[in-house]
């Protein structure tokens, strides 16, 4: 239990019961990115360096700025004039009770958790490269392959939809009258 | 307390905290914010457990990380997409008002 850990423990908490309760969605936002900043800080501590500053990238640097957007998108960024909470608060408190008590009497008492660290970890990128090469090729290319199916998606669901009409003359029309009006905004 | 069980114990509260913000709030991004730190607290518990395990060398931990990171990357994607489509619809983002399931 050392002081930077307490630090940096007590920043990501902080910051994350910010991001859950602030009124403001870019306050909400720019307090989730602190919090993940934070999580990066963890993993630099637990010596997985290229986890964490794949952290800063992904969580920071893509999804971040991605729910920046999905608030402006949605004029979100205005307060409501109405409580946040949603009408049924109280059965979401006492559930999130129930499981965090849970969570913190099993961590107590097991015996995993008595653990003390191996003296010298290390992960480097080189290590991390090869296995990424060899034992676990098959997943890194599912992953690639799910997240371009997954971005083609999300374009595809987010893309403004045309009435269903339109849609199926479009293709006949586009043969035999190219003039004829494709889909209308 | 050991140093484990203090990582452990801060990814539970992390847990709690955006299981808390996904069942209670009404804004469907907050919601969405709220799975991702759930999803980050599982990442933290795998680090370290890799950490502190007996065999480090194996990288595991390390791989299921990076892979549910990518996971996670795709899920926000989809998740916002789909938000700004029922905003669309509906116009509003309040998830309390999203009750019908034929539009």
């Amino acid at each position: 239990m050392t002081i930077a850990f307490a630090i940096v423990a007590i920043l990501t908490i902080a910051a994350s019961v910010a991001a859950m309760s602030l009124r403001n969605l870019i306050h909400c936002a720019l307090a989730m990115a602190v919090a993940f900043g934070g999580i990066a800080l963890l993993y630099l501590q637990l010596e997985a360096q290229f986890v964490g500053f794949a952290q800063i990238l992904v969580y920071i640097g893509a999804v971040a700025i991605l729910i920046v957007f999905a608030v402006l998108l949605t004029r979100g960024g205005e307060a409501p004039e109405k409580s946040v909470f949603s009408a049924s608060w109280i059965w979401g408190a006492l559930v999130t009770a129930a499981v965090f008590a849970t969570l913190a009497w099993t961590i107590k008492n097991s015996f995993a958790s008595q653990r003390e660290p191996p003296a010298n970890v290390e992960a480097t990128v080189k290590q991390i490269g090869d296995s990424l090469m060899t034992k676990f090729v098959l997943p890194l290319e599912v992953v690639g392959l799910l997240l371009t199916a997954a971005l083609i998606g999300a374009v595809i669901i987010a893309m403004r939809d045309e009435s269903p009409k339109t849609k199926m003359e479009d293709g006949r029309s586009k043969m035999e009258k190219p003039s004829a009006p494709g889909g209308h905004p | 307390m050991t140093p484990l069980a203090g990582y452990l114990l801060l990814s539970a509260m992390l847990f709690a905290i955006g299981l808390a913000g996904a069942l209670t709030r009404r804004n469907a991004i907050i919601v969405l914010i709220g799975i991702e730190l759930m999803l980050n607290a599982a990442n933290l518990n795998f680090i370290a457990f890799w950490r502190f395990s007996e065999h480090p060398e194996a990288l595991t931990g390390i791989m299921f990380v990076i892979f549910s990171i990518g996971v996670a990357a795709a899920e926000a994607a989809v998740g916002l997409a789909l938000i700004i489509a029922i905003y669309r619809h509906y116009r509003t983002t309040n998830v309390d008002e999203m009750d019908s399931l034929k539009g």
